[in-house]
């Protein structure tokens, strides 16, 4: 017998320029399985957060066994029986398991009695865990199954997760839906966040949509199709605009290409690229999609030259340059911008000129025998900010004093005013308002038919769909075949950013 | 039973004594490290510990009343570090620089008045009857206190590390302080705490010096002992048995050497007092190259400030 | 409650006005010091700070603030471009003794020449010295990723027992009856540091100094190679993906500040300190780091900070010898000035708010 355990009524969050969530509601029985739905800047992860009590609602209410519930800080939301499983986890790499549950705990038992609580709790729910090993030594499932154990030791009423799936396999992927499929046979609820829709419809019995803030819908997955659910995360039905045919320049080569390109990634928690191969011609927009964590960032910086690959992975006209460094790339006409912008594409506390100089001194030549012509990197700055819309008092304030939106711009215009052959741009828009996100995607269709090779990476579909003529999903490190955008479903762009892999496994589970 | 004229047994147990001041400055430091902060000043807090602790022994007459002394004046120029490394945000190695060179000034200065004293005696402690067996009563039985109680600290630190909450909580915070935070825990405050306890652990090491290993007071007693500290922390993987070794490696090579010249061997007197530096690079050469690359064991979030965003 | 909130941008105003505060402050706690001395703080900071300048013997001792700063300013210019880059260069103080070594080494080697070129050589020498003691940190560095400061450190006792080595062997002055020591440059025509505008302490060295700083402003202000310096200490990744490489800039940073240190050293021991001795090294390398920071890693400040802490040093001798104040005072002093320093540099980045209650 299930009873309304967590109703949510009304509840809106605002911060300075953007509306988190307006007037959203809805509600989770006992035992059931809700599925919130939506894209990136949905609203997703600020409704968890304010009812894990990370941060407060600014009106609304909620109601926990209908009693009213406002939790000040996680520790209050723990003692009410809610616990909550992290994309990014805090956990602690050189401990080892025990003392990482040990951690998350308030009142934690002596160390061998939790070792033995760990192994039995974990194997009941199919997540088998040695409590002596280091977190460290851990594939990114073993890890999750650390914190879901983390929350199970604490008997909760009710289980957040986010995005839990974006750093599984696909068997660890079963393995997690049995362990919340029993979880939930016990009266523990589960409210799981993803945007993966196949995954949803074989899991949850209950899904509430988010777009922009507000509920725009909700369903009971198993009974309607992948597309309907998209089309509702996505709002309407999707075009992909018509096209202005592509001009053919007649070249020998691919402006870029890419054959087979493997390589590790430096980055901790990285994603490594797997035999990735594509081809893009002067003129066209290739885009590829794919959630965050799936090789994007290491696909910029072996493109940019920041990772180096064997020779012949990377060509440039014919030219083989995979293992050139960032500078004669340039020299080559291959200009990237990244998706950090403060930290990796500029530094956060020189000025607009200076970042300027950064990047854009080889293509324009900005120095001489070495010395720096600060007064053509200054008219230079000022020409990025007027021909980009940049908002800001001047070119000498500091990269961190521009709000996202406008550095994004200045970033984006550095690249494109530097007449590039190949552009390589991982997340053109993200943080951006609706506005500005749209004059970028215009500078990029421009760049193009100038005669650019464009790489679009982007977790935002209406990035991809407006500017790319071709489209790739990236997943683990591999690269689908690319496809005409043209004709492109909402639902097989689904199905190729959620993973054909996750699919599979579905559908046999 | 000599060497070259040189009795072993002396020799191991001169090389426990030599030990003690870079031992006790070592597991400090490790400490202070484990919770992830890097502190460069253990020279400047050694020498401060050696001259508050002779003061103090001289003034009260009583050696352990100058050990206390050490570690409070070590301590007291720790918390200045803490200060303005955790609260004020500056920058870690450059502080810890200047705790060195104004504990070298400051520790000068007040010495002034007290060169060429002799300070009251630290004992041995007395093991009676074990202390005249032959060989091992030389070598395990003849101690002043500090030496046992140097041994003892690194057996509890070893302890407390590995088997407490506050240990845990410890390791967490240098292990990656944002996580911590996030699962709140009060980072500043442990990091305060832990630099406290490494100024403390740096002053009894001086104050051994001046008070037992001299015994006496000079200016720039220390000689370096607090820097090679630092390299032993990173020889000890950042584990305390560990730390146990490397004193006593280069406590062994500096008695070694000093004997090697009073006993008139042949290898010039400079190229063995410059041993024990060049054999500390060596060995942090081999330890941040090595199979066991030292930058894999070494806490996570070491040298970098925390600033809780609002 | 106090609690600090990053600025938008840094604050001008305080990036000057720190290191006037910091002077300031220690100016009063320098005094508090002194009284706990039984010396009337008034009279000791005016003797330290005021009489060099303007006071009875002020005519001689401004001579003497040239000869302390200058190797002071020379090694510090070269310290602060590592320093901005992330690169702890701690052992300067050896690389100075080494290239002492060396450029006197080498004007010893043909005493007694009176050949034109053989000052131009030990220059060279000299910088060569230092320029290969800091490789030994460089390489390591590079090659084994091992931390530079303990291995710079570590050095610095080295070459101290090379010094004395040098001292009372391979260098000693034959004709010194038993002293140890080697010749003394003054009576060295050809190699000797000479003062070049008689009373005002300005020796090659000092020049020298100047002309770094000089070089260095044009460096950082001018040279991508001073801009990409700035960019690797402020944003790492940044500055990977501008194209800066790692190891190009380690070798770099290292050899010019050995190098500069090295030509300290050799200006120091042709010039004021006159022959290699045991106690040649009066720790300059040392007090250069402080130089670098109240010169907040800039070359003009550098400038001005390296005469500053002169007038500490020749107001501290003055303090010493007319107040009895011991000259250990004036290494505390330095030490202050520093923590000082580093304690209010934090106001040109972060704002001090009073907030009343708990935050939200």
């Amino acid at each position: 017998m299930t009873s309304e355990l967590l109703r949510i009524d009304d509840v809106t969050k605002a911060y300075p320029g953007v509306v988190a969530n307006a007037d959203v509601s809805f509600a989770i029985s006992t035992g059931e399985i809700h599925a919130l739905l939506g894209e990136n800047g949905a609203g997703k992860s600020t409704l968890v957060k304010m009812i894990y009590g990370l941060v407060k609602p600014d009106s609304g209410t909620m109601l926990l066994h209908g009693q009213r519930y406002a939790p000040a800080q996680p520790s209050a939301a723990r003692s009410a029986g809610v616990a909550m499983v992290f994309q990014h986890f805090s956990l602690f790499e050189a401990l080892n398991v025990a003392e990482n549950v040990a951690l998350g705990m308030e009142n934690p038992p002596p160390l061998r009695l939790l070792a033995k609580k760990i192994r039995a709790v974990s194997t009941e729910y199919g997540l088998p865990l040695d409590p002596t090993r280091r977190v460290g030594d851990l594939s990114a499932g073993e890890r999750q199954r650390v914190e879901i154990v983390r929350c199970l030791l604490q008997d909760p009423k009710l289980l957040i997760m986010d995005e839990p799936t974006s750093v599984l396999t696909p068997q660890e992927v079963e393995i997690l839906f049995q362990t919340l499929r029993q979880l939930s046979a016990e009266g523990t609820a589960i409210l799981y966040i993803s945007h993966k829709l196949e995954e949803i419809r074989a899991l949850c019995d209950e899904a509430t949509i988010l777009r922009r803030g507000r509920v725009v819908g909700t369903c009971t997955p198993r009974d309607v199709q992948a597309r309907e659910m998209a089309e509702m995360m996505v709002g309407a039905v999707l075009t992909p605009p018509a096209r202005a045919a592509r001009k053919d320049w007649g070249d020998a080569h691919a402006a870029l290409e890419v054959s087979g390109l493997n390589a590790d990634s430096p980055i901790q928690f990285g994603t490594s690229l797997k035999d990735i191969s594509f081809s893009v011609q002067r003129g066209e927009v290739l885009g590829i999609a794919g959630v965050a964590g799936n090789g994007q960032d290491e696909l910029l910086l072996a493109l940019s030259g920041e990772l180096r690959s064997a020779p012949g992975m990377v060509k440039c006209f014919g030219a083989p340059i995979g293992d050139t460094p960032p500078n004669a790339r340039r020299a080559m006409g291959f200009v990237a911008a990244p998706e950090d912008r403060l930290g990796h594409a500029a530094a956060p506390d020189m000025s607009l000129v200076e970042n300027a100089l950064l990047s854009g001194a080889v293509r324009k030549t900005l120095t001489r025998k070495g010395f720096i012509d600060w007064p053509k990197t200054k008219v230079w700055a000022e020409e990025v900010v007027a021909q980009y819309d940049v908002r800001t008092p001047g070119t000498w304030v500091a990269a961190r004093a521009l709000s996202g939106g406008n550095l994004q711009k200045f970033l984006i215009g550095r690249e494109l005013s530097q007449a590039p052959e190949v552009v390589i741009i991982n997340q053109p828009t993200w943080g951006v308002d609706a506005a500005a996100a749209a004059f970028i995607r215009q500078e990029i269709l421009n760049r193009a038919q100038e005669g650019a090779a464009v790489v679009v990476i982007s977790q935002d579909l209406d990035d991809l769909l407006e500017v790319s003529d071709r489209f790739a999903a990236l997943n683990e490190g591999r690269l689908t075949p690319t496809r005409p955008t043209e004709g492109l479903t909402v639902e097989e762009i689904g199905l190729m950013m959620g993973g054909a892999h996750g699919m599979e496994v579905a559908h046999h589970g | 039973m000599d060497f070259g004229g040189i009795n072993p047994a002396v020799l191991v147990a001169s090389l426990m004594v030599a030990s003690v001041p870079i031992m006790l400055a070592a597991i400090g430091e490790l400490v202070v490290e484990k919770a992830g902060v890097l502190n460069l000043g253990v020279e400047g807090m050694m020498i401060m510990g050696a001259i508050c602790g002779f003061i103090t022994a001289v003034q009260t007459g009583s050696p352990v009343l100058g050990f206390v002394g050490g570690a409070l004046g070590a301590a007291a120029l720790a918390l200045v570090f803490a200060v303005l490394t955790q609260v004020l945000q500056a920058n870690q190695v450059a502080t810890g620089l200047a705790l060195t060179l104004f504990g070298l000034g400051l520790s000068s200065l007040m010495g002034q008045g007290y060169v060429g004293i002799k300070p009251p005696l630290t004992g041995q402690v007395p093991f009676g009857p074990l202390a005249d067996i032959p060989v091992l009563g030389r070598i395990f039985f003849s101690h002043d206190p500090m030496v046992y109680l140097s041994i003892a600290i690194i057996a509890a630190v070893w302890a407390v590390l590995k088997f407490s909450r506050m240990g845990l909580i410890l390791r967490a915070v240098g292990e990656n302080h944002d996580a911590a935070h996030a699962l709140g825990y009060k980072v500043t405050r442990i990091r305060i705490l832990a630099i406290l306890f490494g100024g403390a652990m740096a002053g009894l090491g001086g104050a051994y010096l001046s008070l037992v290993r001299v015994p006496q007071w000079t200016d720039g007693i220390t000689a370096g002992a607090g820097w090679i500290a630092l390299a032993i922390v990173v020889f000890a993987s950042w584990k305390p048995w560990r730390v146990l070794v490397g004193a006593y490696l280069f406590g062994g090579i500096s008695v070694l050497q000093l004997n090697l010249q009073a006993a008139g061997a042949r290898i010039p007197v400079e190229y063995l007092s410059m041993s024990p530096y060049l054999i500390t690079i060596l060995v942090l050469v081999i330890m941040s190259s090595g199979k066991g690359r030292a930058s894999m064991s070494a806490p996570a979030a070491l040298g970098q400030n925390f600033h809780a965003a609002r | 409650m106090l609690i600090l909130e990053k600025r938008p941008s840094p604050s001008r105003f305080w990036t000057y006005a720190t290191p006037i505060l910091a002077v300031a402050l220690t100016m009063i706690a320098g005094g508090a010091l002194f009284a706990l001395l039984g010396k009337d703080p008034i009279v000791a900071i005016r003797t330290i700070f005021w009489d060099p300048l303007f006071g009875e013997f002020a005519f001689y001792l401004r001579g003497q603030l040239l000869v302390k700063a200058g190797p002071l300013i020379l090694i510090a210019v070269g310290l602060s471009l590592g320093f901005r880059a992330g690169i702890w260069n701690i052992g300067a103080e050896g690389q100075y003794i080494i290239g002492a070594i060396f450029g006197a080494g080498v004007g010893l080697a043909v005493f007694p020449t009176e050949s034109r070129w053989i000052f131009p050589v030990m220059i060279v020498a000299g910088a060569f010295g230092g320029w290969l003691w800091a490789m030994i940190p460089a390489i390591l560095k590079t090659r084994f990723n091992t931390n530079e400061i303990l291995v710079s450190l570590m050095l610095v006792y080295v070459a101290q027992t090379i010094l004395s080595k040098a001292a009372t062997g391979f260098l000693r002055n034959p004709q010194a009856m038993g002293f140890p020591g080697s010749r003394n440059f003054s009576s060295y025509p050809a190699a000797r540091n000479v003062e070049l505008i008689s009373g005002t302490g300005m020796h090659w060295g000092v020049v020298a100094a100047f002309i770094a700083v000089i070089a260095a402003y044009v460096l950082l202000q001018r040279h991508i190679l001073g801009f990409q310096i700035k960019l690797a200490g402020q944003a790492p990744r940044a500055a990977r993906f501008a194209g800066v490489q790692p190891t190009r800039l380690v070798v770099m940073c290292m050899g010019i500040s050995g190098a500069l240190a090295g030509l300290a050293g050799m200006f120091e021991v042709t010039g004021p300190a006159g022959q290699i001795s045991i106690d040649f090294a009066s720790g300059y390398g040392f007090t250069a780091i402080i130089v670098a920071f109240l010169g907040r890693l800039n070359p003009v400040g550098i400038l001005l900070a390296g005469l500053v802490m002169a007038l500490t040093y020749v107001g501290g001798e003055m303090a010493s010898t007319n107040l009895g104040l011991p000259s250990a005072a004036i290494q505390a002093f330095q030490g202050m000035l520093l923590f000082f320093l580093l304690a209010v540099d934090l106001l040109s980045n972060y704002r001090i708010r009073f907030l009343k209650g708990r935050a939200a």
